[in-house]
C-alpha cells in the first residue's frame, strides 16, 4: 500500500482556450475524506476524473494508491475506485441486484451475487426486498443508496463521489449523508467527493479544498477553514454560506 | 402513351399508382398466370424439333397491354417454330427494358421507332418513316449491338381525337383546323403528353394551338370526359382499343408534327449471330399487322378481358402463321365474371407462391439491411460522419425505383438480384437513423457511470448502449420491414417476381381483381410482418424498458 490514497501534482488541462486546471496538486490521505468545493467550471469535477482517467492531464502526474494513472490500464484503474456519480447512473434495464454487482461481475468475482447482497444491506436496502426491482420503481434517495452499494460491493479502499447528494430533496439528502458517514467509519475508505455546498463539505469532510478558476485556493480542515480564509475570494464563499468563523463543526 | 411509353417511369411511391395510367379497358387472368406460375409450366412442351443446345430465347416487354400482346405473338411466334421460349413480360419502361436487352437478360421486346429516335438515341424528331427507321436500324446496330427487324406493319402515334359531332358541326378535319377555333376550346391531356417538348409545348409552336383550358387527365378518365363534353380534345393513340368504340374523330397531323412510331421487334445482336432461326421466325410477322387488326387485337385483351396469349394465338392463326386448334396456351378464364372472392379462392396457389416469394425478396433484403444498418450505425453513431452519412444514407429515398433499377441494371442484369439490391438500399435508411439516434438517446448518465465503474468500450456498448437503444432501432427495423413489403412490388418491372407481378399487370390491363389479387395478400403481410416485428421488438427490448 502506498502511503497515499490519491496523489495529483502539478496537474494542467487545457480545454480549447480554457484551463481547467492549472498547476493543481493535492493529496487525499488513506482513509481521509477530502471535498473538492467550488463553482461551476471552477475545475472540481475535472480533478476528480483525473483520478479515474476519464480525464487525460495535459501536464502533471497523478497517482491512485501508488498507481500512476497515466501509463496503468484505465479500465483496471475504474474497476479498483468506487464512483458515484450526481443521479445514481444506475442502469435502468438491469434490476436493482444486478447494478449492484456490477463491478465484482466485471472483476470476475465468483461471489458477485453474495458482495452486491451484503452492499444493498450495507446501504439499508433488503436484498430480498430490493434485489428484483428496477431502478425506475425506487426513490431519488433509494437509487441513490444503490448507486454506493454498487461503489462498495467490490470492496475498494478509494472513492470518487461527484455530487453524490446533489440530485436530493434536504430531507433525503441528510439521510444519505448520514449513510456516508456512517460507511466511511465502517470501513475506513479513502474519499474524494466534489460538491458546491460548503456545509455538506464542511460535514462530511476531513479537509476541505476550495478550488476558484482551476486552482486550489484553500486547503483545510473545516474549522481552519471558517477561522482563517486565505483569500478575499475563501472570505466571500463562506460569508456568501453565512459560515461563521469557530462555529464550523456541524 | 407513346410519351408513357417511352418514360413509363413510375417512381417508386407511384409505381403501382402510375399503373392505372396505362390502359382503361378490361382486364385478362393469364399475364398473371404466365408471369407468376412456375418456369415449366410456363413455356410450352418443347417440339421435337428444338435443337437441344440451344438457350431459350428470352421475350421482354413494357408495362402496358399492346407491349403485352406483341411480346405474346412474338413468344408464340418462336415456339410454333420450334423455340425455346421464356418470357419477361412487363418489365418497366424502355429505361429497364433496353438496358435488359442491352445487358443480355432478354434477347427480344416489342419497340416503336420513335421512342428509339427520340428516347434511347435522343436525336431530333424525323417525320419521315422509313428515315426513322434506317436512323434507329443503323445507329441501334452501331452503338449498341441491337437489330430493328423489320416494322411489324402498323404505327401506334398520338391520335388528338375530337367528338365527331363537334368535328362535324365546325369542319374540323386536322390539327391546323381544330387550331384555328382552340382558344374556344378545354382540352385533356396526360401529364405528360403537357409538359413534355414533343407534346403540348411543340404542338403550341407548331400550330399555335391554344386551348381555353388544360386539364390533366389520366388516361383511364381521358375517353369517357370527352364523350361525356367535359374536354374537347384529348391526346390518344392511334391503336387504343377504345377509339373507335366511341363516335370520334381523330384530327389529321398535316403539319407532321408527331414522329412515326412504327412497332417492330428489337433483338439483341448476339441472338441474329448465334440463333438466325428465331429472327428468322419473328420476321415472319413483319409487315402482317395492319393498323386496323391492331386495333381490334388490343380491344379483345383491353375492352373484352381476354388473354393475351389467346388473343395472340387467334391472331397468328388468322394470319396463316400457325395452324388452329394445336399448342394453345392453356389460358386462365378470363373476363371480369364472378365475385373477388371466388377469383382470388380459385387462384390461392398461385398467389401463396406470390406471397412466399414476395416474403423472401423483402426478407432477404431486410436482413441484409439489418446487418449492414446495425453495425454502420454502431459504428458511426460516435463519430461526426454520422450525420453526413445517415443524409446520405436518406439521399437514397429519394431515388424513384425504376431509375435506381435501371442504374443498376448493367451489373446486375434483371431478375432477383437488382430487386433485392433496391429493396436493401432503401430499408438502409430508417434502420441507420434509428440505430444511430438510438444509441446517441440512450440514457447519458448511465453510459458515463457504466465507463467510470470499469466497463470496457466493448462492454459498454453490448450491454448498456445497445440494448437501451433496442426500442428505437427496432422501431426503424420495423419501419423498414413493412416499407420493404410494400415497395417489393417493384420487383415485377425486372422480373424479380411477387406481388408485384399481378399489380403491375392488372394495372395495365385495367384489370381491378388482378390488381386486387397482389394488393390484399401484400397488405396481409405488411401487417403480418408489423405484428411479428412487434413481438420481437418486445422480446428484445429489456423488460425494465416496455411500455415506460
Amino acid at each position: 500500500m502506498a502511503d497515499l490514497a490519491l496523489d495529483a501534482r502539478g496537474v494542467t488541462k487545457r480545454f480549447g482556450p480554457v484551463i481547467a486546471l492549472d498547476d493543481v496538486s493535492l493529496t487525499v490521505a488513506h482513509g481521509e475524506c477530502v471535498a473538492l468545493v467550488g463553482e461551476s467550471g471552477s475545475g472540481k469535477s475535472t480533478l476528480l476524473r483525473v483520478f479515474n482517467a476519464l480525464t487525460r492531464m495535459d501536464a502533471g502526474t497523478a497517482h491512485v494508491d501508488g498507481v500512476n494513472v497515466a501509463t496503468a490500464d484505465p479500465v483496471a484503474l475504474r474497476r479498483a475506485v468506487g464512483y458515484v456519480p450526481q443521479d445514481g447512473g444506475l442502469l435502468p434495464h438491469w434490476t436493482v441486484a444486478r447494478n449492484a454487482a456490477l463491478v465484482p461481475v466485471l472483476t470476475g468475482r465468483a461471489d458477485s451475487a453474495a458482495l452486491a447482497a451484503a452492499a444493498l444491506d450495507s446501504v439499508g436496502l433488503a436484498p430480498a426486498n430490493f434485489g428484483a426491482r428496477w431502478p425506475h420503481e425506487l426513490s431519488g434517495g433509494q437509487r441513490q443508496r444503490v448507486a454506493f452499494a454498487r461503489a462498495l460491493a467490490a470492496g475498494p479502499r478509494i472513492v470518487l463521489l461527484d455530487e453524490p447528494f446533489g440530485a436530493l430533496d434536504a430531507i433525503t439528502r441528510g439521510d444519505v449523508q448520514e449513510l456516508f458517514l456512517a460507511l466511511r467509519r465502517r470501513t475506513h475508505m479513502a474519499a474524494l467527493l466534489v460538491t458546491h455546498d460548503l456545509h455538506e463539505a464542511f460535514l462530511v469532510a476531513d479537509r476541505v479544498a476550495v478550488m476558484h478558476a482551476g486552482q486550489i485556493a484553500q486547503i483545510a480542515a473545516p474549522d481552519v477553514l471558517a477561522a482563517s480564509p486565505a483569500t478575499p475570494y475563501v472570505a466571500e464563499l463562506l460569508h456568501r454560506a453565512r459560515v461563521v468563523p469557530g462555529a464550523a463543526s456541524w | 402513351m407513346v410519351r408513357r411509353r417511352a418514360h413509363g417511369a413510375p417512381g417508386r411511391a407511384t409505381a403501382v399508382a402510375a399503373g392505372r395510367w396505362f390502359r382503361l379497358a378490361a382486364g385478362v387472368g393469364l399475364v398473371v398466370a404466365s408471369l407468376s406460375a412456375p418456369a415449366a409450366a410456363r413455356q410450352a412442351p418443347p417440339p421435337a424439333t428444338r435443337p437441344a443446345e440451344a438457350r431459350p430465347v428470352v421475350v421482354g416487354s413494357k408495362p402496358f397491354g399492346e407491349s403485352y400482346l406483341l411480346a405474346e405473338l412474338f413468344a408464340q411466334i418462336l415456339e410454333a417454330r420450334g423455340l425455346h421460349v421464356t418470357r419477361r413480360f412487363g418489365l418497366g419502361g424502355t429505361e429497364i427494358v433496353f438496358p435488359a436487352l442491352r445487358q443480355g437478360s432478354i434477347d427480344v421486346f416489342p419497340e416503336y421507332t420513335g421512342s428509339g429516335l427520340l428516347v434511347i438515341l435522343k436525336a431530333p424528331p424525323v417525320s419521315d418513316r422509313a428515315q426513322v427507321f434506317d436512323i434507329v436500324s443503323r445507329e441501334f446496330a452501331r452503338r449498341y449491338d441491337a437489330r430493328w427487324l423489320a416494322p411489324l406493319g402498323f404505327e401506334n402515334t398520338y391520335a388528338m381525337s375530337v367528338r365527331t359531332d363537334m368535328a362535324e358541326r365546325l369542319g374540323l378535319r386536322t390539327l391546323s383546323d381544330f387550331a384555328a377555333v382552340s382558344g374556344e376550346m378545354r382540352a385533356g391531356f396526360t401529364a405528360d403528353f403537357i409538359g413534355l417538348p414533343d407534346g403540348l409545348p411543340g404542338l403550341r409552336a407548331a400550330y399555335g394551338l391554344t386551348p381555353k383550358t388544360v386539364s390533366a387527365l389520366a388516361p383511364a378518365v381521358k375517353y369517357q370526359a370527352l364523350v361525356d363534353g367535359q374536354v374537347d380534345i384529348i391526346d390518344a393513340y392511334s391503336t387504343d382499343g377504345l377509339l373507335a368504340r366511341f363516335p370520334l374523330t381523330v384530327l389529321e397531323d398535316d403539319r407532321h408534327f408527331f414522329p412515326p412510331y412504327d412497332a417492330a421487334a428489337v433483338v439483341r445482336g448476339a441472338l441474329a449471330r448465334e440463333q438466325p432461326a428465331a429472327v428468322a421466325a419473328l420476321s415472319e410477322l413483319s409487315g402482317r399487322l395492319d393498323v386496323t387488326r391492331m386495333r381490334a387485337l388490343n380491344a379483345r385483351v383491353e375492352v373484352n378481358g381476354e388473354a393475351a396469349a389467346t388473343v395472340a394465338h387467334d391472331a397468328l392463326v388468322d394470319l396463316g402463321l400457325v395452324t388452329g386448334g394445336g399448342a394453345v396456351p392453356a389460358a386462365v378464364t378470363s373476363g371480369q365474371d364472378g365475385s373477388l372472392a371466388r377469383y382470388l379462392w380459385d387462384r390461392r396457389g398461385v398467389i401463396a407462391a406470390m406471397s412466399a416469394r414476395h416474403l423472401w425478396l423483402a426478407g432477404v433484403s431486410l436482413a441484409a439491411a439489418i446487418l449492414v444498418g446495425l453495425s454502420g450505425g454502431v459504428a458511426l453513431s460516435r463519430t461526426r460522419l454520422a450525420e453526413p452519412v445517415t443524409r446520405g444514407v436518406g439521399l437514397l429515398q429519394t431515388v424513384p425505383g425504376i431509375a435506381l433499377l435501371a442504374f443498376m441494371l448493367p451489373v446486375l442484369g434483371i431478375g432477383t438480384a437488382p430487386a433485392i439490391a433496391a429493396l436493401f438500399l432503401y430499408s438502409l435508411y430508417p434502420i441507420v437513423r434509428n440505430t444511430v439516434t438510438g444509441l446517441r438517446e440512450a440514457d447519458r448518465s448511465a453510459i458515463a457511470a457504466a465507463e467510470a465503474l470499469g466497463m470496457t468500450p466493448w462492454q459498454v456498448l453490448t450491454w448498456v448502449r445497445v440494448p437501451l437503444a433496442m426500442p428505437v432501432i427496432m422501431a426503424g427495423v420495423r419501419t423498414a420491414a413493412v416499407i420493404n413489403v410494400g415497395t417489393a412490388t417493384l420487383a415485377a418491372f425486372v422480373g424479380g417476381g411477387g406481388l408485384g407481378d399481378p399489380i403491375v399487370s392488372g394495372l395495365a390491363l385495367a384489370d381491378s381483381r388482378m390488381v386486387l389479387s397482389g394488393a390484399i395478400p401484400a397488405a396481409l403481410l405488411a401487417v403480418l410482418v408489423d405484428v411479428t416485428l412487434a413481438g420481437a421488438q418486445t422480446w428484445l427490448t429489456p423488460p425494465a424498458l416496455r411500455r415506460r
